[in-house]
C-alpha cells in the first residue's frame, strides 16, 4: 500500500520528464539517422551516413579537441584554486565570514553576465586587463585576447574558472567542518608535516564530496555553451568552437537537422561515459574506508 | 475530505479570471521581433510603434530586440514553434533561404506596381526571390567611409581618398606624424560583418563572388586582391589590429573616441558619431564619403544592406501584421527616422538634393551608394557559404594562411 502510494506521487514526475525530455531524446535519436533538414522536410533515413560524416570531419574533430581542452583545464583549475582557496578560509583569519560571503557572489552572477562583463574587460582598445598589464609594465600594447586564436580559449577558460572555483570552495569548506579537528592536533603533536596531516587527516573526509564535484562539473563544463557564445561565438577561427556551438551552427544556422542530431547523440554518448564515472564515485563514497 | 468554502471560491474566482482573460484576448497582439542595433534604434521602433497604436488602439504589440547576429537563427526557430512572430526584420541576404524553405509568407500581390516604381531599386533585392515578394523593404543602406575631418587636416590632406592606394597612402602619413596609431578601424570579426567589409573591396577591385554558372568565383582576381590589400594594411600597421574582433558597434567605438581616422559603417553611426555628445568624442568631425573603387576597375565599392520586414508564414494575423508594417515603411515615419537609416522612397532623395542640410555629404554618399549597389550570393545556403568564406579571410587576415590559399581552399570547399 505504502509503495503503491509512493509510485502514485512519483507519476506526475516521470510523465513531465518522459515528455519533456524522453520524447525530444527519441527525436533526436531518430532524426540523426535521417537527412532531414530544419524548416518542414522530413528527410529520408541515411542509416549511419551522418555519423560517419562526422567522424570523417575536421571540424567536428576540432570541435571535440576545443571541448576536451576547455574541460581539462578549467575542471583542474577551479579543483586545484577551489581547494586552496577553501583550505585558506578554513583557517582562523580576519574578516574570514566577510571572506567567505564573498565567495558566493561569483557563483550568484549568471554565466551570460559574467561573460558580458568580462568582455569588457577583455575589450582590446579599453579593457581594464590591458589596462592593468600595460601600466604594470607587463606588456607593451593592447592585446587582442578574444581576437587571437591562440589566447581566445585561455581567456574564456579564466572567466569561467573566476566564477566555478567558488563552488569548490565551498564544497571543500563545507566538507573541512568534517574533518575531527582532535585527530589534526594529535598528528600535529606526534610531528606530521602540514603536508602530511593534510594528506592523511583532511584529504581523506574531504576526497568523496570533491571527487562528485569534479565529476558533476565535468559534466558540465563539456557541455559548454553559453559564456562561449556571448564572449566569442566560437570564433576566432573557430578556435573556440566547443561541440555543443557546432550542434547549435549545424543544426539551426545551415539547418541541417539530421547531422545536427548525430552530433548532439554522439555528444550524448561521451557525456554517457562521464555519467558513468559519476555513478562509480557516489558508489565509492558508500564504502566504508 | 469535504471542499471548504474558501476552496470553492477559490475556484470560482480562478474561473472568472480565465474567463475574463479570454474576452480581454478579442485584442489583436502581434510579436513583432527587431534588431537592436545599426539600423532603427530601439527607441525609434518603439516611437514607431507608439504612433501607430495611438491609430490602432484594437492591436497590442509585443516587441523584441536581438543583436543582428541573432536574428536569422530566431527567425528561423520561431518557424517551427506555434507561437511564433506576426513580423520580423529580415536582412537582404536571406530571402532566398526563407524562400525556399517557406519561412516567410508569400506576399506578392500586396505590393502594387505604384509603390514599387516609388521604392529605391536596390531596396527590391532585400525582398523578391524568383520574381516573388516576401516582405516590404524598409530601409536599405550601404557601408560609405567615415573619416575624421581633424584629422585630415593635421596631416595637410586636402580632400578624402578616392581609391584604396590613396587611402593607404593617406593612412600611412597621418601614422608617420603620429596623429594616431592605427589609422584605420574595422568590422574584420568571424561574422556576416568582415564579409560585407570584403564584398566593399571586391566590388572596387572588379571581383566577383560567384560566376554565372553559381561556382565560387573570389579566389580569383579581384576577389584575392581585394584580401590581399586587407592584409596589407595589417602588415604595413595602419589598419588596427584588434579589427579582427571587432563588430560595427566597436568600429563605432573606436571612430567616436578619436582613435581612427578611417572607419567603414553603416549609416547609423553617422548620426551618433557627428551629432552626439553622449555617443561621440569627435562632435563635428565627421565626414562621410562613398568608399573608394580602384582606378581602371570600379569607382566605388558599396555592399546592399538593405532590410526587409516580413510576415512569417506561421503567423495568425497577417493582415493584422501587413498593416502594422505598411506603416513602418511609409514615406513620413521613413523620412522621420533617415538619421538611423537611408529611406526606400526615391521621393525622399529628390527632395533632399533640393534642401540644404547638415548631412549633406552623409545625403552624397547615399545617392552615389545607391546607384552601384552590389549583392551578396542569392542562394538558399548562403549561411554555409559566408561561413566558409569568413574563416578563409579570417585565415588570411591572421597570418595562418596566404589570400591565395585561403581563398583557394574555401571556392574548393564550396564547389561541393
Amino acid at each position: 500500500m505504502e509503495s503503491r502510494g509512493r509510485l502514485l506521487l512519483l507519476l506526475p514526475l516521470v510523465v513531465v520528464l518522459l515528455a519533456v525530455i524522453g520524447w525530444p531524446l527519441l527525436d533526436t535519436f531518430w532524426l540523426s539517422f535521417t537527412d532531414a533538414r530544419l524548416g518542414g522536410q522530413t528527410g529520408t533515413f541515411v542509416w549511419f551516413d551522418n555519423y560517419l560524416h562526422a567522424f570523417r570531419a575536421p571540424a567536428f574533430r576540432r570541435a571535440l579537441f576545443v571541448t576536451v581542452v576547455f574541460t581539462v583545464c578549467t575542471v583542474a583549475a577551479e579543483m586545484l584554486i577551489g581547494l586552496g582557496v577553501g583550505l585558506l578560509l578554513n583557517m582562523d583569519l580576519k574578516g574570514q565570514k566577510f571572506m567567505r560571503g564573498l565567495l558566493i557572489v561569483p557563483w550568484a552572477l549568471p554565466t551570460v553576465v559574467n561573460a558580458m562583463c568580462w568582455r569588457v574587460i577583455y575589450n582590446p582598445d579599453f579593457g581594464a586587463l590591458d589596462a592593468f598589464l600595460q601600466q604594470t609594465g607587463l606588456i607593451g600594447t593592447y592585446q587582442s585576447w578574444l581576437g587571437d586564436p591562440d589566447t581566445a580559449l585561455i581567456a574564456i577558460g579564466v572567466a569561467d574558472v573566476w566564477k566555478t572555483f567558488t563552488l569548490v570552495a565551498m564544497i571543500t569548506l563545507a566538507g573541512l567542518q568534517a574533518v575531527p579537528q582532535e585527530l589534526r592536533e594529535a598528528a600535529a603533536i606526534d610531528g606530521a608535516g602540514p603536508f602530511k596531516r593534510f594528506c592523511v587527516v583532511t584529504l581523506p573526509v574531504i576526497l568523496p564530496p570533491l571527487t562528485i564535484a569534479c565529476v558533476l562539473r565535468t559534466i558540465e563544463a563539456f557541455k559548454v555553451f553559453d559564456i562561449i557564445w556571448v564572449m566569442t561565438r566560437g570564433g576566432p577561427l573557430d578556435s573556440t568552437k566547443s561541440l555543443s556551438i557546432l550542434v547549435y551552427q549545424e543544426a539551426f544556422s545551415f539547418r541541417h537537422a539530421g547531422y545536427g542530431a548525430s552530433l548532439a547523440m554522439l555528444s550524448v554518448a561521451i557525456t554517457m561515459l562521464l555519467i558513468g564515472a559519476y555513478s562509480r564515485a557516489v558508489r565509492m563514497q558508500g564504502v566504508p574506508r | 475530505m469535504k471542499p471548504t468554502r474558501s476552496l470553492i471560491a477559490a475556484a470560482l474566482g480562478l474561473t472568472a479570471a480565465v474567463a475574463f482573460s479570454v474576452v480581454a484576448e478579442a485584442k489583436t497582439t502581434l510579436n513583432a521581433l527587431f534588431m537592436a542595433q545599426a539600423g532603427y534604434s530601439e527607441s525609434d521602433v518603439r516611437a514607431m510603434t507608439d504612433a501607430y497604436l495611438k491609430n490602432h488602439p484594437d492591436v497590442s504589440i509585443k516587441l523584441e530586440f536581438v543583436p543582428y547576429e541573432q536574428l536569422h537563427d530566431k527567425i528561423t526557430l520561431a518557424a517551427g514553434s506555434g507561437q511564433g512572430y506576426d513580423t520580423v526584420l529580415y536582412d537582404v541576404i536571406w530571402p532566398a533561404e526563407f524562400a525556399e524553405n517557406n519561412i516567410l509568407a508569400d506576399v506578392t500581390s500586396k505590393i502594387d506596381p505604384a509603390t514599387k516604381s516609388a521604392v529605391e531599386d536596390g531596396a527590391w533585392t532585400t525582398v523578391y526571390y524568383k520574381d516573388k515578394a516576401y516582405g516590404m523593404p524598409w530601409s536599405v543602406d550601404s557601408k560609405y567611409l567615415f573619416y575624421n575631418k581633424e584629422m585630415l587636416q593635421k596631416a595637410g590632406i586636402a580632400n578624402p581618398p578616392k581609391t584604396w592606394d590613396e587611402l593607404l597612402v593617406d593612412a600611412k602619413i597621418i601614422k608617420q606624424k603620429g596623429i594616431v596609431e592605427y589609422p584605420i578601424v574595422w568590422s574584420w570579426s568571424q561574422a556576416e560583418a568582415v564579409i560585407c567589409d570584403y564584398a566593399i573591396l571586391l566590388q572596387a577591385y572588379g571581383g566577383k563572388f560567384l560566376d554565372e554558372n553559381g561556382k565560387p568565383a573570389f579566389n580569383k582576381g579581384g576577389g584575392v586582391d581585394a584580401l590581399k590589400y586587407m592584409v596589407r594594411t595589417l602588415k604595413e600597421g595602419v589598419t588596427n589590429p584588434h579589427s579582427t574582433e571587432d563588430l560595427e558597434e566597436d568600429v563605432r567605438g573606436v571612430f567616436s573616441s578619436g582613435k581612427a581616422a578611417f572607419a567603414l559603417n553603416w549609416t547609423y553611426m553617422y548620426g551618433m558619431a557627428n551629432t552626439n555628445p553622449k555617443e561621440s568624442q569627435i562632435v563635428g568631425k565627421v565626414g562621410v564619403v562613398a568608399p573608394p573603387g580602384v582606378d581602371g576597375k570600379s569607382p566605388i565599392g558599396t555592399v546592399n544592406g538593405a532590410m526587409g520586414l516580413g510576415i512569417p508564414t506561421s503567423s495568425q494575423n497577417k493582415d493584422a501584421a501587413w498593416d502594422y508594417i505598411k506603416f513602418l515603411a511609409s514615406p513620413e515615419i521613413e523620412a522621420k527616422y533617415a538619421a538611423s537609416s537611408p529611406p526606400i522612397w526615391k521621393s525622399f532623395y529628390e527632395e533632399a538634393a533640393k534642401q540644404t542640410r547638415p548631412d549633406a555629404d552623409l545625403m552624397a554618399a547615399e545617392a552615389a551608394s545607391f546607384n552601384a549597389l552590389s549583392n551578396r550570393p542569392q542562394v538558399p545556403d548562403y549561411q554555409q557559404f559566408s561561413a566558409r568564406l569568413q574563416q578563409a579571410i579570417q585565415q588570411a587576415l591572421l597570418g595562418k594562411a596566404t589570400p591565395e590559399d585561403a581563398l583557394n581552399a574555401a571556392a574548393a570547399d564550396l564547389s561541393n
